[in-house]
């Protein structure tokens, strides 16, 4: 469903699409069927006249069965949800696929810097690159980063890769994307961090290696 | 258990008796230990509130939808204005809206009528309790006015942000929105000490556990819950409150502080606050469903365990708000086990609500439309948190229009239709006049269909990639497009018939208050024990010497072999 709407660019966006369908054909068979028979109920036993109301307990084990069956099958439900959740959050945020590279990114009000290693290939080193509000990254790279904040919270999100991560000042958290297609796109701040949040926006640029090595070369002594 | 009505009635009132003919205007509204005005006294203030809590979206909504125009009856909105509105419009409608209308209003005015008890057991403290909120009203309403405006960092209010006045620059107003916050825990506090030691003490002769109407026992859990959760978010208020004003660093990571321990603190009483307010209202919808479908609650005690279960498991689930907070990722695999488990209780009460309706003889009357509209359309929002419980797919969804749209459809059923069926049910016993019906169903239909109007749109947005409280999405390439645009300005459309259509309520309520047709005591023919009094019941719920005593539970509809197809609980045979 998500898919249709903004495009998954990186390798775990089809992953958490498809949980987020899965999701929904699951919760969605359940709201479907129980206002069904919500409104089947509304319409059945609408007053009439001269047609008394029953009295029911709900201790009636022929009625109490139409409680008990869906209760066990929700149960089913809630452990298939439960798992393919966890499997989804194993791959995206627990583990962490062996990096090609590395790149540092640092939040503060309001905005975004990135160091990007040079042609080394190694971050810290002299010929690192650093831009501010844009990325630039490699299709069919793997990356981490190292994300860090200089003031106070804010998440690093790329909507097309489903990515997201708080920025927390004091911290170095590390997480992992591997972008798929080329293109530009969107990098949004995610969480309230203060005036200019609605305009702490930045740009991945995601590029073929021919592109991406140009590009370094460009930056190349600056 | 119950103790005889004599003396329950002398530890009533006690002291206060020996004056209350003799009060005049001061004392009788300033200074009333009546319950029933107390009540009635958080429910117009919640009222008022409301108005705030209902024009902030109106603003900020109309600035996502024509951005930079100049809003009618407002004007041009700066960023720093549309942060502090979006963050009070949360403060407002959960703390000065949802919780002293659903739990303060109605748990004052209902408990003593429904268990047969001529007043709280603490008349004196529920009159603190509301001179504490009355404080905390003006506190937040002063917040606004300060110099460099509101609080604008949500309301969530994660330091460091809000820690720092050189962060969010607004260091009067996010002090102020503190000690209001703070102000109004303190009330509620006092509140459901109250409700509680109430029920606990003051029951009718003859009322067991088993027969105390489902509202007051929800109304009771969520003191329960509110009271369990709220310590340690004091605590945390108190270390902001330093952190901003005194120069300590509880929050702040570059003295050794950590910004994270704030959002435990907030969420561990965030979460429970949730089901604080949810399980009010649906005690209500149990009692109006019951009176107008003519049926026994199905499962009574069933529906109370599932109350219990959800409350308990609700303190479990508190770090599904932080999976990408930076937590150890580990973490979230517990949280997203708990999380998505209380799905279970959940849905198991809305079946047996459901279920209760089964051969039933149902009237849809307005009450009753609210009641129905809040389980359809709190099912939306029960079935859309499961994504977000949920891990994997909250990687994507945190922080997005879905969560918005996800506790909309749960807080306004719950705050909005909640507060409209007990309203509208409890009217008659309230002002001793029926409501319009016709425009109580005009009103009805415009909102809850207006309502899915505004957030039918919004999860869509959500699900492409919008985020949370950006005043202007034209800076994002991805979110520009017309397309999303035009479901912007749906969901504005959508909200101004909204809200457009509440002057129709407001001009019912005041309206029928004077001039509609007078009630008599029970006019929705129910079993419980308000309808055995006056409408609206005088000084002491009942004569004294004419304390109800219970036979029964609050639910015997239907029975076969009477007369009528009601058997009030205080009727002997």
């Amino acid at each position: 469903m998500i898919e249709r709407l903004i495009q998954p660019v990186s390798t775990f966006a089809g992953d958490i699409d498809q949980l987020f369908f899965g999701i929904h054909m699951v919760v969605g068979f359940w709201f479907f069927l129980v206002q069904g028979m919500f409104f089947y109920l509304l319409f059945r036993y609408r007053y009439r006249e001269g047609v008394p109301t029953t009295y029911v307990t709900g201790k009636e084990k022929h009625l109490k069965k139409w409680i008990n069956i869906p209760h066990i099958l929700i149960i089913l439900c809630d452990v298939g949800v439960i798992f393919f959740a966890v499997q989804t959050w194993y791959n995206v945020k627990q583990n962490l696929p062996e990096a090609d590279a590395t790149i540092r990114i640092v939040s503060q009000q309001w905005a975004w810097s990135f160091v990007h290693p040079g042609e080394d290939g190694e971050l810290g080193t002299d010929d690192d690159i650093k831009t501010v509000d844009e990325l630039h990254v490699q299709e069919g790279m793997t990356y981490h980063f190292q994300l860090e904040s200089r003031d106070v919270l804010h998440s690093f999100s790329v909507p097309v890769f489903r990515l997201k991560q708080d920025a927390v000042p004091g911290r170095v958290i590390t997480g992992w994307f591997e972008p798929m297609h080329t293109g530009v796109y969107d990098i949004q701040c995610a969480e309230m961090c203060g005036i200019g949040h609605g305009i702490m926006g930045a740009r991945i640029h995601i590029e073929s290696a021919e592109d991406h090595a140009a590009w370094i070369a460009s930056k190349k002594g600056t | 258990m119950s103790e005889p009505a004599s003396t329950h009635h002398a530890h009533g009132h006690g002291a206060h008796d020996d004056h209350h003919h003799e009060e005049n205007f001061f004392l009788k509204y300033f200074w009333s230990t009546d319950h029933k005005v107390i009540g009635m006294q958080y429910l117009l203030t919640g009222m008022f509130m409301a108005l705030f809590g209902g024009f902030f979206p109106y603003v900020f909504r109309m600035q996502l939808a024509f951005p930079g125009i100049s809003v009618p009856f407002y004007g041009v909105v700066s960023p720093t204005e549309y942060n502090a509105l979006v963050t009070n419009h949360g403060t407002v409608m959960i703390f000065w809206v949802a919780m002293p209308v659903l739990i303060a209003a109605f748990g004052n005015y209902l408990i003593p009528l429904m268990i047969g008890a001529d007043d709280m057991v603490f008349p004196r403290l529920n009159r603190l309790s509301y001179q504490v909120f009355a404080v905390s009203v003006v506190v937040i309403i002063a917040s606004f006015l300060v110099p460099q405006g509101g609080f604008g960092g949500a309301w969530t209010a994660y330091p460091p942000l809000s820690a720092n006045p050189d962060y969010n620059l607004t260091p009067w107003g996010s002090t102020l929105w503190l000690v209001a916050v703070a102000l109004e825990f303190i009330a509620f506090l006092i509140g459901g000490i109250n409700f509680i030691t109430t029920a606990m003490n003051s029951r009718a002769p003859g009322m067991r556990w088993s027969d105390v109407p489902m509202v007051v026992w929800m109304i009771c859990i969520a003191s329960i819950l509110f009271m369990a959760s709220v310590g340690p978010l004091m605590a945390g208020a108190v270390m902001l409150a330093f952190d901003q004003n005194l120069g300590t660093h509880f929050f702040d990571p570059k003295a050794g502080g950590d910004p994270i321990l704030w959002q435990h603190l907030f969420w561990f009483f965030g979460h429970p606050e949730v089901y604080v307010v949810l399980l009010p209202a649906t005690g209500i919808v149990a009692e109006v469903i019951t009176t107008f479908s003519r049926k026994k609650l199905f499962g009574y005690k069933t529906i109370l365990y599932t109350a219990i279960g959800t409350g308990v498991l609700s303190f479990f689930v508190w770090a599904h708000h932080q999976f990408i907070a930076g937590i150890d990722p580990r973490m979230a695999n517990v949280f997203t086990v708990t999380t998505v488990l209380i799905s279970i209780p959940i849905a198991e009460m809305m079946f047996l609500f459901i279920a209760t309706l089964y051969g039933g003889s149902i009237r849809f009357k307005t009450p009753m439309l609210w009641a129905l509209s809040f389980i359809a359309l709190f099912m939306i929002g029960g079935v859309t948190g499961i994504p977000l419980g949920a891990s994997g797919s909250d990687i994507y969804l945190h922080d997005s229009y879905y969560v918005i749209a996800h506790f909309h459809y749960t807080f306004f059923p719950i705050a909005i239709i909640g507060s409209f069926t007990a309203l509208t049910y409890w009217f008659p016993k309230m002002f001793g006049r029926m409501m319009n019906e016709t425009l109580g169903q005009v009103h009805f239909w415009i909102t809850a269909i207006a309502v899915n109007g505004i957030f039918i749109p919004l999860f869509v947005l959500g699900a492409a990639g919008q985020h949370r409280r950006i005043y202007n999405y034209n800076h994002f390439a991805q979110l520009s497009t017309p397309d999303l645009q035009a479901l912007r300005i749906l969901a504005t459309v959508s909200l101004v018939i909204l809200l457009l259509a509440q002057f129709l309520f407001l001009f019912n309520f005041f309206y029928s208050m004077f001039f509609g047709e007078k009630a008599s005591k029970n006019p929705w023919k129910g079993c419980t024990l308000e309808w055995t009094t006056e409408s609206p019941p005088g000084h002491g719920n009942w004569p004294a010497d004419q304390l109800p005593t219970v036979y029964r539970g609050p639910y015997e509809y239907g029975v076969e072999g009477r007369d009528e197809d009601y058997w009030p609980q205080n009727v002997p045979n």
